[in-house]
């Protein structure tokens, strides 16, 4: 094999002696390609290189001979970074091959079955900006009509953000699918993450109940992004806030919680940061006009409606997801 | 069989000392002009870790001859601190990314065969083996 690249190099190289042509480079570049492609190092070029010219010239002045044996010294520690490079590039893959199983592994452990609920029309959209997901959503349902949602985020993305996040899961895993009250399960999440996670880490998170039987919705946050509240009767917009510490600060924090009655046609949107802290060129994205998104399709069922928004807002950022966005959207029929 | 000759490395210039001997051997065996250089690269690289980290030791090379082929092997030995974890600079990107060289992972690829021990406290013994083709 080495006989056949002497070869071929003697031979594009004496085109290029006999004619200086640009023709003649670009088939020299073309070759140093294949040299790439085969793992031939600088050196052994230059190494071919001298051996066509002795080929080629037979006799030539001693310092010519010189130079070139510098020139092999001089490209060693070129090669050792090329291989280097081509074993990193290698550990890449092989960490991004990592990566997509992991990212398979959270997809199975954080799925949330949804809730059939009379008169309750629900839609969800949860996209990670990188491979592992730092948001979060789970539901609980009992018989009797009742469900809870959790919508969590893990302040910081990628894979200590998902690792965070399988706390959480387990944590309300420990609620045995029975859907407390927000201030009830604010309280035992906190007390989880408190414990079980690094002191940098937190978690933010939306809790709430819904009530089939009288249509209402108890709430509660843990230092979330306020969800928002459609009355579809007056065409307007109301932030349901609630107070309460961000989870994993303090053991003893405690949580408020509300209650709304919901009207038909009235719609609860609960997301994260990463819906609203969206960038353009031109800033932040205002609530405003998240609004105007939500108002133009309200009409929709629901899946519809948190699709044209992320497809808008995903728009309007040239495609670029800057955090983990969430949305869920209950549409009260 | 083999046959052994060594250089002390105390100062800047036995790193040369020990590269000369190992050229004069390694082209004494035959080796190409591009394998010498690599030889001796190798050499600069261990000398140049002994100097800088151990203050002191020798670099020694031999000429060995196993199963009809023909090779060189170089030691290198020291009584420094040692190496407390030989994971870490066997890997790659680890002593490269401050231009430092090519680090004993470049040691390990420029030669055939690579085995280090250390003892942290005590000191480093590295033999690298390269075979004539």
């Amino acid at each position: 094999m080495v006989q056949k690249i002497e070869n071929q190099y003697k031979e594009i190289l004496n085109q290029y002696m006999q004619r200086q042509s640009e023709q003649n480079l670009y088939v020299g570049q073309n070759f140093s390609r294949q040299l790439i492609s085969e793992n031939i190092s600088p050196e052994e070029v230059i190494s071919v290189h001298k051996a066509a010219m002795q080929e080629i010239y037979g006799e030539l002045p001693e310092f010519v001979w010189h130079s070139f044996d510098f020139l092999i010294e001089m490209m060693i520690n070129y090669g050792l970074a090329l291989q280097e490079r081509q074993s990193l590039l290698q550990r890449q893959e092989e960490l991004r091959v990592e990566m997509d199983l992991a990212a398979n592994v959270q997809e199975t452990l954080l799925k949330t079955p949804m809730p059939a609920l009379a008169g309750l029309d629900i839609g969800l959209l949860s996209i990670p900006a990188r491979k592992m997901n730092g948001d979060y959503i789970y539901f609980i349902s009992d018989s009797e009509g009742h469900a809870g949602i959790a919508v969590a985020d893990v302040i910081g993305k990628g894979l200590p953000a998902a690792l965070c996040m399988s706390m959480v899961k387990f944590g309300m895993d420990s609620l045995n699918n029975s859907p407390a009250d927000p201030k009830e399960v604010l309280g035992v999440i906190n007390r989880v993450v408190e414990k079980s996670i690094d002191d940098s880490m937190f978690v933010s998170m939306f809790y709430g109940k819904y009530d089939s039987n009288d249509s209402t919705l108890t709430y509660g946050s843990a230092g979330h992004e306020p969800a928002i509240l459609y009355r579809a009767k007056s065409n307007s917009f109301e932030e349901l806030y609630a107070k309460g510490l961000l989870l994993g600060v303090s053991p003893a924090a405690s949580y408020e919680q509300h209650t709304v009655q919901l009207e038909k046609d009235d719609l609860v949107i609960m997301m994260t940061d990463g819906v609203t802290e969206g960038r353009t060129d031109e800033g932040f994205i205002e609530r405003e006009v998240i609004f105007e998104l939500i108002d133009q399709k309200k009409d929709e069922p629901a899946q519809r409606i948190v699709q044209f928004v992320y497809d808008e807002l995903e728009r309007m950022q040239n495609a670029e997801l800057r955090d983990d966005f969430t949305l869920v959207i209950y549409k009260k029929v | 069989m083999s046959n052994q000759s060594s250089v002390e490395i105390l100062t800047e210039w036995d790193i040369v000392a020990a590269r000369q001997l190992g050229r004069n051997v390694a082209k004494e065996l035959g080796f190409g002009t591009v394998d010498q250089a690599r030889i001796t690269t190798a050499i600069s690289e261990l000398a140049r870790n002994i100097y800088l980290y151990a203050g002191q030791g020798r670099i020694e090379i031999q000429q060995l001859t196993e199963n009809g082929l023909k090779g060189i092997l170089i030691i290198a030995a020291d009584q420094g601190p040692g190496i407390p974890d030989i994971r870490k600079v066997m890997e790659d990107g680890f002593s490269t990314s401050g231009g430092l060289g090519a680090g004993l992972p470049g040691v390990k690829r420029l030669m055939d065969e690579f085995r280090i021990e250390t003892i942290p406290g005590e000191g480093t013994d590295i033999r690298a083996t390269k075979w004539l083709r």
